[in-house]
């Protein structure tokens, strides 16, 4: 009797300061506590939620029945209470139900699963097809059918690092938010292909129940049907290396009217912002553009600082390659650092960068921190040495 | 063999009858079987705790939204070091430990087949465990890829990389030694009357695991040895641009780490398996078909392995496949599960320690059980992969499911040990800290994981603030309480009470019944017979 005392005693101890932990936990924070699935915005996500909570339904009153034995001869049949052991220890009959029922039950939970999985994989007949690109650290869409095919633009995370580091308020959208949106229409299945360049990403739409792996060289593909209007918010799944968690989804779903307008301007704008390559550009022009480029594609391992945070990421203030020869840096960017054959997080920029952006990002690095070159780099000479 | 002669005296004090040697030089040289398993199992908890410092780092990092403490290139480090720790340092070698103690005594064997080698697939391990801690300090720092290691971002790492697989070369070699020592022992060295079939479940389980380990840790050492040819010598098995894929490292990778899962979990059903009838007071209900089971549920483990690859994009026979083979294990684990509440149901229960943390295991592996049931499913598996919920599933399973069965055990067999009693209140205060600050830790994970918070991320979004914090705290106190642990077992070894011969009555296993608490330092000398 005594040690049940005890027992009882510890466990109400052990209780009361749990009750003190977590009340600190909750104390002063705002309590908008996420604990389900996103609300679903299409069909499919919709059909999912439901087998999730249908299982999680079945999976309760099975977990409470069972468990209500074990605390029931935890109560009952102890030995403090002067409970006798019985000698049993075989029973052919109870061994086949409890093999047979679950058996069944399993049947019950994979018969409407099976459906959802073929309807899940079922990318026929899209209208519209994107593919997204998986990049170390940001995602790449090219509209490659239907209504927009042609646009194409590249998704970072515009979450300013001042944020992130702790010397700024954190936004609303914090680490889910980009400079350019998926834009899709409302009610058009879409069909995505994902791929990626480097190492395997994975893009995710929680909302829309789709996720697929991005894998380097290969293409594979989901699709959807947004069935509301909105934008939608998520991150890269894969772990992809040191950026894993600064590389946000977001898909905007407007209606078709504005998604016709969003695709006209988006073409107009590709026309009218087309790069000229053959314009010889001032130093300043350059210099300023190639801010806005290495903010972009640079900064985080080289560091605003140009310090970069060796030995994996080296500095480029004062670097041999930006203070040297032009043409080694300019090969450098195009074709990227590959280390005993094999490539480095230094990737090949040519396949990401136009000359012009190649052009004023070299020459700001060439002319900034401590890098006193004078040279201005023109797209002319980038072309060139292109392979 | 050393040649020592056995004093029949067995209570006489250390030293002296230990082969010759004293001091470090008796644990450098030992080829008994109690001696490693007593190394295996320090190990294991230093491993223990080393991983769970990485944890806390990691913890709190996530305390709140923002980096604070790490940058997100040691962030990854981190998890990747924590998660190779924690499965190969400490789950792995303290079962290895409970075996090596507890097979020959349970089996009526002198001690294990291959003395030798037995003290060599230990001396392995703190080898492999400095390789994988150096790499911390290599140019590039430790591996950020993850536990799974997965190509082709492994070719992007430094040398810590290199210096991880070969601690996994190791690893792997340590444990195959250790699995021929165990199957040869079982199969061979039983005393006269100790049939398969009379074998206590917990040598039974490490008859099944020593196979799985055997199977499958050379496929393993195959995926990693890829990664490494890969890396330095040109070759491209996952490399698309040389003619290889990516994927294939992850089908190998599982082919191996599906098995992996249930290396970790069987001698924990083991451990189970004799503290629950121990404290019932009642015969294991359903022996032969506990057997069964998990003889089932070791082959069906070779056959689920793409059900962590359902978001890579395979054919959709393939989901269905992998899906269907993967819920139908929760039949055998569910038998499993009932002959353990029937062996429960009707008995005369207490609850000393290992008796709670059996059923600490019972209920929460169960749980993590029915979060693996929903998992295997394709559907929802494609919103849950890579969230926070896998993280918490699978920390109920190698948490709740093999590290509660470790303590169990632990509590359970230190006064056949060391033939001292731990202080039973304290190790109740251990259980409930324990369990409650688990809970707190991996309970909240799900609702993390169900609203979108992806794993492996060293910054959040601020809708995931809350639960992160309730984790963070939990982790501290769990961490915390782990350091009672250590203070229960010094102060058991130390000064506790001295144990009865039979400290639980209701263990009949033959080392309770027929050697001497505590077990002499060479076990059976003769065979004894078993009726």
């Amino acid at each position: 009797m005594k040690a049940s005392t005890s027992a009882r005693s510890i466990a109400s101890w052990a209780l009361a300061i749990l009750a003190v932990f977590s009340g600190l936990a909750f104390s002063g924070l705002a309590l908008a506590l996420e604990w389900n699935l996103q609300p679903a915005g299409s069909k499919l996500a919709a059909d999912i939620h439901n087998l999730h909570e249908y299982v999680m339904i079945l999976c309760t009153v099975i977990f409470v029945g069972v468990f209500g034995f074990m605390f029931w001869a935890c109560y009952a049949h102890r030995k403090s209470k002067g409970h006798k052991a019985a000698r049993f220890h075989e029973n052919t009959t109870v061994e086949i139900l409890w093999t047979v029922i679950p058996m069944l039950i399993l049947v019950i939970i994979a018969w409407p699963v099976t459906k959802t999985v073929i309807a899940q994989k079922d990318t026929s007949n899209a209208d519209i097809t994107v593919k997204v690109t998986g990049y170390q650290w940001k995602w790449r869409y090219d509209y490659l059918k239907g209504e927009g095919e042609g646009i194409s633009f590249i998704s970072t995370l515009s979450t300013p690092r001042d944020q992130i580091e702790g010397r700024a308020p954190k936004g609303e959208h914090y680490l889910l938010e980009v400079d350019n949106e998926m834009v899709v229409p409302i009610g058009k299945k879409v069909r995505v292909l994902t791929t990626a360049a480097d190492v395997i990403h994975s893009w995710w739409m929680p909302v829309f129940g789709a996720k697929q792996d991005a894998i380097p060289g290969f293409v594979r593909d989901l699709w959807f049907k947004a069935d509301k209007t909105g934008t939608f918010r998520s991150q890269c799944v894969e772990l992809c290396g040191k950026e894993h968690g600064f590389m946000p989804v977001v898909v905007k779903v407007v209606t078709r009217e504005e998604y016709s307008k969003w695709a006209g301007d988006r073409m107009k704008l590709i026309a009218a912002a087309a790069d000229d390559p053959n314009k010889q550009y001032v130093m300043d022009e350059l210099k300023k553009r190639g801010e806005q480029v290495y903010a972009k594609n640079c900064v985080v391992c080289h560091q605003a600082t140009g310090k970069g945070t060796p030995p994996a990421f080296p500095p480029l203030d004062g670097s041999k390659v930006v203070t040297g020869p032009k043409e080694k840096q300019i090969e450098t960017v195009l074709n990227g650092v590959v280390k005993d054959g094999t490539p480095t997080a230094m990737v090949a920029f040519g396949k990401q960068l136009n000359d012009v952006e190649l052009a004023a990002v070299i020459t700001f690095t060439r002319n900034n921190w401590g890098n006193k070159t004078g040279e201005a780099i023109q797209p002319a000479e980038v072309r060139a040495l292109r392979k | 063999m050393s040649a020592v002669v056995d004093s029949p005296d067995h209570a006489h004090d250390e030293h002296g009858h230990h082969g010759g040697y004293g001091g470090i030089m008796r644990w450098i040289t030992t080829t008994n079987h109690k001696d490693i398993g007593t190394l295996y199992l320090w190990f294991s908890f230093m491993m223990f705790l080393a991983g769970g410092v990485m944890a806390l780092v990691i913890r709190a990092e996530l305390f709140q939204p923002g980096l604070q403490f790490v940058n997100p290139d040691f962030f990854n480090q981190l998890t990747t070091m924590h998660g190779l720790i924690m499965v190969f340092g400490a789950i792995m070698p303290a079962f290895v430990g409970f075996a090596n103690w507890q097979i020959p005594m349970m089996i009526g064997a002198p001690d294990m087949a291959f003395a030798r080698m037995n003290n060599w697939s230990f001396w392995i391990l703190p080898f492999a465990a400095l390789l994988l801690m150096l790499s911390f300090f290599m140019p590039g720092g430790a591996p950020g890829v993850g536990w799974t290691m997965y190509a082709p971002l492994t070719v992007q790492m430094g040398i810590g990389m290199d210096l991880t697989i070969f601690a996994v070369h190791l690893l792997g070699m340590s444990s195959i030694m250790g699995s021929i020592n165990i199957l040869t022992t079982i199969l061979n060295m039983r005393a006269p009357g100790m049939t398969l079939m009379r074998m206590p479940m917990f040598v039974w389980t490490w008859l099944i695991t020593a196979y799985l380990l055997v199977a499958t840790m050379p496929v393993l050492a195959g995926a990693v040895t890829m990664t490494l040819t890969d890396r330095h010598f040109g070759t491209s098995f996952f490399n698309a641009a040389g003619g290889g894929d990516p994927v294939l490292y992850q089908h190998v990778f599982w082919f191996f780490g599906h098995p992996e899962v249930y290396i970790i979990a069987l001698p924990a059903f083991g451990v189970i398996s004799q503290v629950i009838p121990a404290f019932s007071r009642k015969p294991l209900f359903g022996y032969a078909s506990m057997v069964y089971a998990t003889t089932t549920i070791a082959i069906l483990s070779f056959l689920v392995w793409a059900h962590h690859m359902y978001t890579t994009g395979m054919p959709v026979t393939g989901q269905l496949f992998f899906m269907y083979a993967t819920i139908v294990i929760a039949v055998p684990t569910g038998v499993k599960v009932f002959n353990w509440l029937a062996t429960m149901w009707q008995g005369s229960l207490s609850f000393e320690t290992p008796m709670l943390f059996a059923c600490g295991f019972l209920f929460l592996f169960t749980l993590g059980g029915f979060t693996g049931l929903v998992l295997s499913l394709v559907p929802i598996d494609i919103q849950l992969q890579d969230t926070y919920y896998v993280v918490a599933h699978f920390h109920y399973v190698m948490v709740a499911g093999a590290l509660f069965a470790a303590f169990a055990g632990i509590y359970f067999w230190l006064p056949k040990w060391t033939g001292r009693m731990y202080d039973e209140t304290l190790g109740k205060w251990h259980f409930w800290l324990t369990i409650i600050f688990f809970n707190m830790i991996f309970f909240v994970q799900h609702f993390l994981g169900l609203a979108g918070m992806p794993r492996r991320i060293p910054d959040y979004p601020l809708m995931f603030e809350t639960w992160n914090k309730i984790s963070s705290i939990g982790a501290f106190g769990f961490g915390l309480s782990q350091l009672l642990f250590l203070y229960i077992v010094l102060k058991a070894i130390r000064s506790g009470e001295k144990a009865p011969e039979r400290p639980w009555e209701g263990a009949d296993s033959i080392d309770w019944t027929m050697l001497p608490t505590p077990a002499p330092y060479h076990t059976f000398e003769t065979p004894p017979v078993i009726r």
